[in-house]
C-alpha cells in the first residue's frame, strides 16, 4: 500500500477491484464506512455480487482475467474527456520525457519480440534497446515539456490507450456500457486538484498472467488523476495475510534479499552487482545497503578486501519460485522441501500434480499448527502411502500468541506481537525450530567438513542458547560495528562508507532503534492530524504512512487540499502531518518534479521499461478462455508467460464456462487453521460452488445438488449454490457464464471438502510467476 | 499528542495491566448504572469496563493472525493460559473490533468440551510428528531426534549436489535440490532468520505465500 487502512477515511471515491474488502479486510470496511458517512461513493468491480458490492454506490461486474482492459478503459476515458491532473501529470510523471523513435507497437507486440521456445511454443521475449528514452551527449533525458513531440511518452500514451473505447471495453469485459461510464464519471471525478481517489485491490488483479501490468494499469491510473501521495488516495495492495509484507521484506522470495534488493545473477561478483546501482534516486545507496547486509550477516569476516563475503551468497539463474520449482521437483530435480506454515498442495496451482511431485522427494519438513494437507499429501484420497517413500517430519509449531515478535501490516506499519501463554504441548515457535536447526547443520560441518563450509561456518548466529527476538531485530534494524549503537534511520547509511554499520533488512533501519523503547511498541495513539498514528507502532520507510507524499502539493509546496494537507510549505519550512518524502531541508523549488524518489528519473512511470511484456499495458486473454482477444491480432494470451504444461490447456468447446475463485470471511486461506476451529467450522461447514439460476438450469441443477466441476487438470466434487450472485455476461457478443470457487478446503482437518486447486492450471504471471488462480476455463455437470 | 491514562500505562511500557493498574489505584468504585427506562440495556461508565476486566486476569497485547489489516487484540490470561481474546480498543486501526475470523482465533488455542470446560483444540498438533518411507502413518519422535535427523538428511543432500561454478566456470554457490517455503503466518524475525539460513547454505528455491 503506499497509503494506509486508516487513512481511507479521508477518500471522496474508493474503487474496490479484483479485491473484496467487507470479507477479506472485514474490520478496514470501518474506515470505508467512516468515509462513506462524510459523503464519499464506493464503486465495486468484481465478476460477483460480494458483500463489498451489497455496500457499494455502484457495482460493475466483470469477466476474470479482463482488469486490464477495464482500467485502459479508465485511462482512456480520463484522457478523452480531459479528466485528468494536468499539473500533476506534467510534474510528477514521465509523461514529457522523449523516446526512441524506433519505439512502437503493432498487434499484440511492442518492438523488440523475439521467439524465446523456452517460455513455451510461440512464446516471446524482448529486446529492449527501443524502449529507452532520448539522451543528450551527458545522459540527461530530453523532454518537450510541452507533451505534443510525437515521441514524448504522453502522445505515444494517448495513442496507445485510445484503442480502449468505451464499447471495445464493455464487449471485452461484459460490463455493460452505461455502467461503465457511471464508473468511468464517477472515479474520473477524483481527477480534479483536492479530490482524491482511492484504488483498493487484492489478488484479483494480481493472479494472473497479466497480473503485474493489471497493477502497472491500477498505478497509471492513479498518477493520471493525481491520487498518489495525497490522503485518502493511492494504489492499495490490501494484503491477505497478517505478515505477507514482512515476509517479503525480509527477502523470503526466490528473486530478492532483504530490502528488495536483487538476488545477484550466475557469475555476478559485487562490483558488476554494484555496477548495476540505478543512477538516481535513492536506491544510489544500494552499495551502502548490501554492504550493510553482508556486515549484518558475516561480521568480522566482511571486509572490503573481499568484498564484505559477497561470493557467500548463492547466485540465481532462473525462475525458482514455487511455480516453477514445484515443476522441478516433478522432473525429480529437488530432494528436499521445508514448508514453514504453509500449505502448498491446497493453495497451488495444479495442486493434483503438486502432491505426485511431493512424492519424489527424499525428505520433507513442515512445521504447523495443525496437520494441513501438504505434510499428509502421503494421506491424501489419490494417493498410495505405500508407493511414497517420502520421510516427512512435522513439527508442532506455536501459534501467534504463544511467541513474540513483529509482524508488518498492508499499510507497513511494524507491530509488536507480546507472547500470552507458553506453546502447546511440544509446540517450538519457528524462531527457536529455525535457530537450533541452523545449530545442528553448522555443528556437523564444523565436525565433519563438506561442501562449501564457509558460509555456514562464519554466518552470524548468535541470539544466545534460546534465541532472543530482540537480538534478531536489532540486528535487523542495524547498528553501528565499532561500538553496537543502534541505528536511527537512513542517514546513519547515507552518511558512512560501507562497511561502517551493519543491517539486516535496511528499509527497517529505524524499527528497533532503541533497545529498551523500540518503535515497533509504541502504543500512543493521535489526538490531532489526519490519522498517521505517526506514535503507534513505526511504518517504513522511516516512519512514513503516506509514502511519495511530496506529490500531495503543488511546485510551490501548496497541498492540492488544503482541507487535508499531508505535507505543506508554509512559507518557510515545511509543516507536516507526516514523514516527509523528499528532502524537507530545501526549499519547495528544488523538489517539485522531484516527488517520486525511488525512480532514477525521479518522476512516476506513465511508461515503463522495466516490465518483461511491454512498457503500457495491454490486455491479454487468460492462457484459458472463452473467447477471443479483438486487440492484439494472433497474440491472444501474454506472449511472455511461461508455459510449463502446453499439453494441460484445455479448450472452450470442451469447458465452456469460466471459472474463478476466492475467499469467505468465515475461512483463511487452505482453511488449514480455520477449518480445525469448531466455532468457523459451524459457520461455514462445506464446500460449494457458486453458479447463476441460468446456467443450473441449462445443466438441470436446484440449489444443493451435487455437481462435477472439471478442468483440463481434474474435476472435483461439491454442493452447487445457485444464487444470483453470479450472472452471466455477454462476451464478445456471446452470453458467457461464471462457476465460483471458494479455496478453503481440502481433506484434512475437522472439515474437509474438494480442493478448488486441483482444476486451476500451472501459468503464473510473465512478472512474477504469481498463478492465474482467477480465471480458467472449466465444466460442470450434475453428480450422481 | 494527548496522553489519556490509557496511553499512559501503554507508553510506560506496560504489557501486562493487573498489577499496574492496581498500584495506580484504578480498582473498580463506580457500580453499573442501571436502566432508567423499562427494556433498556443496563450500561457500565467506560472506565468501569475497564477495570472489571482487569481485576481477573492479565491483558496482553498482541496482533490478530489472519488478514493483513493488523488488527490489535487483547488476549486475557489466567493462570499462564488464555481464557479470552477480544479486540484492543487502542488500537488505532481496529478499535476494538474483530471480524469472525478474529473473534473465533481463541479456537485456534482452545475450544470448549461438552460439559463447557475450556480443553486445548485436540487438533493441534503437540508432538514430533516422523512418517517413514512407505509408512501409513506418523510415529511421535524428540525435538532432539528430529533436529539431527533432519540436519543430517539436509546436510546430505547440501553435499551431493551443491555447486560452486556453473558450466561456464562462473560462480554460483548454490544448491538447486532444496527448496523452502515460508512463510507470511510468521513473524519477522522468524523470516529474517530463515532468509539467512537459506543464504547461508546456498538455497535459491524459495519463495512464500506472496506468490501463491
Amino acid at each position: 500500500m503506499t497509503n494506509h487502512w486508516i487513512d481511507y477515511q479521508h477518500s471522496d471515491v474508493i474503487m474496490n477491484i479484483g479485491g473484496n474488502t467487507a470479507e477479506n479486510h472485514p474490520i478496514s470496511m470501518k474506515w470505508i464506512q467512516k468515509a462513506l458517512d462524510k459523503g464519499a461513493k464506493l464503486i465495486v468491480v468484481d465478476p460477483r455480487f460480494t458483500r463489498t458490492a451489497a455496500l457499494a454506490d455502484v457495482y460493475a461486474p466483470i469477466r476474470p482475467g479482463t482488469n486490464t482492459a477495464f482500467l485502459n478503459g479508465l485511462i482512456n476515458y480520463a484522457i478523452v474527456n480531459n479528466k485528468y491532473h494536468k499539473d500533476y501529470v506534467k510534474m510528477y510523471t514521465n509523461a514529457s520525457s522523449l523516446i526512441n523513435p524506433a519505439f512502437g507497437y503493432s498487434d499484440g507486440l511492442f518492438t523488440g519480440a523475439e521467439d524465446a521456445p523456452a517460455r513455451g511454443p510461440g512464446q516471446k521475449s524482448y529486446k529492449t534497446d527501443t524502449w529507452t528514452y532520448q539522451r543528450d551527449a551527458e545522459g540527461k533525458i530530453l523532454k518537450d515539456e510541452t507533451l505534443q513531440d510525437p515521441n514524448c511518452v504522453w502522445q505515444l500514451f494517448k495513442k496507445f490507450y485510445s484503442r480502449y473505447d468505451v464499447k471495445t471495453v464493455s464487449e471485452l469485459t461484459g460490463c455493460p456500457e452505461d455502467k461503465f461510464i457511471e464508473v468511468a464519471e464517477l472515479f474520473c471525478s477524483t481527477g480534479q486538484p483536492g479530490k482524491a481517489g482511492n484504488i483498493s485491490y487484492a489478488m484479483g488483479i494480481t493472479q494472473f498472467s497479466h497480473g503485474s501490468q493489471n497493477t502497472r494499469a491500477i498505478s497509471i491510473l492513479q498518477l493520471l488523476l493525481g491520487n498518489v501521495g495525497i490522503a485518502g488516495g493511492g494504489v492499495n495492495a490490501q494484503r491477505g495475510q497478517i505478515n505477507v509484507q514482512g515476509a517479503t521484506d525480509m527477502g523470503m522470495l526466490y528473486h530478492i534479499l532483504p530490502g528488495y534488493m536483487p538476488m545477484p545473477r550466475d557469475g555476478q561478483d559485487l562490483a558488476a552487482y554494484n555496477a548495476a546501482t540505478p543512477a538516481g534516486g535513492f536506491w544510489v545507496n544500494r552499495p551502502k545497503f548490501i554492504a550493510a547486509m553482508l556486515k549484518a550477516w558475516y561480521g568480522d569476516k566482511a571486509t572490503a578486501e573481499n568484498d564484505f563475503c559477497f561470493d557467500y551468497l548463492p547466485r540465481l539463474d532462473k525462475d525458482r519460485s514455487s511455480v516453477a520449482y514445484y515443476t522441478y521437483m516433478a522432473k525429480g530435480e529437488i530432494k528436499g522441501l521445508f514448508c514453514f506454515a504453509d500449505n502448498p498442495v491446497v493453495s497451488g496451482a495444479s495442486t493434483i500434480k503438486k502432491r505426485k511431485a511431493q512424492a519424489k522427494l527424499d525428505w520433507l519438513v513442515c512445521a504447523d499448527l495443525f496437520e494441513n494437507e501438504t505434510a499428509a499429501f502421503w494421506k491424501a484420497p489419490d494417493m498410495n502411502p505405500a508407493e511414497i517413500d517420502t520421510e516427512v517430519f512435522l513439527l508442532p509449531a506455536a501459534a501467534p500468541f504463544e511467541k513474540e515478535g513483529t509482524v508488518a501490516n498492508s499499510g507497513r506499519w511494524i507491530q509488536w506481537r507480546n507472547k500470552a501463554q507458553e506453546p502447546t504441548g511440544n509446540a517450538k515457535s519457528d524462531l527457536w525450530i529455525v535457530d537450533k536447526l541452523f545449530k545442528a547443520v553448522r555443528e556437523l560441518y564444523k565436525k565433519e567438513g563438506g561442501a562449501f563450509p564457509a558460509p555456514i561456518l562464519e554466518m552470524t548466529w548468535d541470539y544466545g542458547n534460546e534465541p532472543d527476538v530482540a537480538k534478531v531485530c536489532m540486528e535487523i534494524n542495524g547498528y553501528y560495528v565499532a561500538d553496537g549503537k543502534l541505528m536511527t534511520g537512513f542517514a546513519d547509511f547515507v552518511n558512512n562508507d560501507p562497511g561502517v554499520v551493519a543491517a539486516g533488512a535496511w528499509i527497517y533501519a529505524g524499527f528497533y532503534q532503541d533497545a529498551a523503547n523500540p518503535n515497533c511498541k509504541r502504543r500512543i495513539k493521535e489526538t490531532e492530524g489526519i490519522g498517521s498514528n505517526l506514535e503507534w507502532s513505526w511504518a517504513w520507510p522511516m516512519n512514513r504512512r503516506i509514502v511519495y507524499n511530496r506529490a500531495s502539493c503543488d511546485a510551490a509546496g501548496n497541498p492540492w487540499n488544503p482541507d487535508l494537507p499531508v505535507v505543506w510549505w508554509d512559507g518557510k519550512e515545511w509543516k507536516r502531518h507526516d514523514v516527509p518524502d523528499f528532502n524537507a531541508a530545501v526549499p519547495p523549488e528544488d523538489t517539485a518534479s522531484k516527488a517520486f524518489i525511488m525512480t532514477p528519473e525521479l518522476q512516476a512511470r506513465l511508461f515503463a521499461a522495466g516490465m518483461v511484456d511491454g512498457p503500457f499495458t495491454e490486455h491479454y486473454e487468460p492462457w484459458e478462455s472463452v473467447t477471443k482477444n479483438k486487440l492484439t491480432g494472433n497474440v491472444e494470451f501474454n506472449p511472455c508467460s511461461t508455459v510449463w504444461y502446453p499439453e494441460d490447456r484445455g479448450s472452450a468447446e470442451d469447458y465452456p464456462y469460466i471459472a474463478t475463485t476466492y475467499r469467505l470471511v468465515e475461512h483463511y486461506q487452505t482453511g488449514a487453521m480455520t477449518r480445525n476451529m469448531p466455532w468457523l467450522k459451524e459457520a461455514m461447514p462445506e464446500m460449494f460452488c457458486e453458479i447463476s439460476p441460468s446456467l443450473a438450469a441449462k445443466i438441470g441443477v436446484s440449489n444443493g445438488d451435487m455437481v462435477e466441476v472439471e478442468s483440463k487438470r481434474g474435476k472435483i466434487k461439491m454442493k452447487a449454490a445457485v444464487t444470483t450472485r453470479v450472472r452471466p455476461l455477454i462476451i464478445n457478443g456471446e452470453e458467457k457464464e461464471i462457476v465460483g470457487m471458494p479455496m478453503h478446503w481440502g481433506f484434512m482437518g475437522l472439515s474437509t471438502g474438494a480442493t478448488c486447486n486441483d482444476l486451476s492450471p500451472t501459468i503464473g504471471c510473465a512478472n512474477t510467476t504469481i498463478p492465474e488462480f482467477k480465471s480458467f476455463i472449466c465444466n460442470i455437470r450434475r453428480a450422481g | 499528542m494527548k496522553i489519556s491514562r490509557r496511553n499512559f500505562l501503554w507508553a510506560a511500557g506496560a504489557v501486562v495491566t493487573g498489577t499496574l493498574a492496581a498500584k495506580l489505584g484504578c480498582s473498580p468504585k463506580e457500580p453499573p448504572i442501571e436502566p432508567t427506562t423499562p427494556g433498556e440495556e443496563p450500561t457500565v461508565a467506560p472506565s468501569f469496563k475497564e477495570d472489571l476486566r482487569i481485576q481477573y486476569a492479565q491483558t496482553v497485547t498482541s496482533i490478530c493472525s489472519y488478514c493483513g489489516v493488523g488488527c490489535g487484540v487483547l488476549c486475557f490470561v489466567e493462570d499462564g493460559k488464555i481464557v479470552a481474546i477480544e479486540g484492543d480498543p487502542d488500537n488505532p486501526i481496529n478499535e476494538g473490533s474483530l471480524c469472525s475470523k478474529g473473534s473465533a482465533v481463541f479456537n485456534k488455542y482452545y475450544i470448549y468440551d461438552e460439559k463447557g470446560n475450556a480443553v486445548v483444540n485436540p487438533q493441534r498438533v503437540q508432538k514430533v510428528l516422523y512418517r517413514a518411507p512407505r509408512s501409513s502413518n506418523w510415529e511421535e519422535k524428540s525435538w532432539d531426534w528430529a533436529i539431527n535427523e533432519i540436519a543430517k538428511r539436509f546436510k546430505a543432500t547440501r553435499d551431493a549436489t551443491f555447486k560452486e561454478k556453473n558450466a561456464a566456470g562462473a560462480i554460483v554457490n548454490r544448491t538447486e535440490a532444496i527448496a523452502w517455503i515460508g512463510s507470511a503466518m510468521c513473524n519477522n524475525e522468524e523470516n529474517y532468520i530463515y532468509r539467512k539460513f537459506v543464504a547461508a547454505t546456498g538455497i535459491v528455491n524459495q519463495d512464500h505465500c506472496a506468490r501463491l
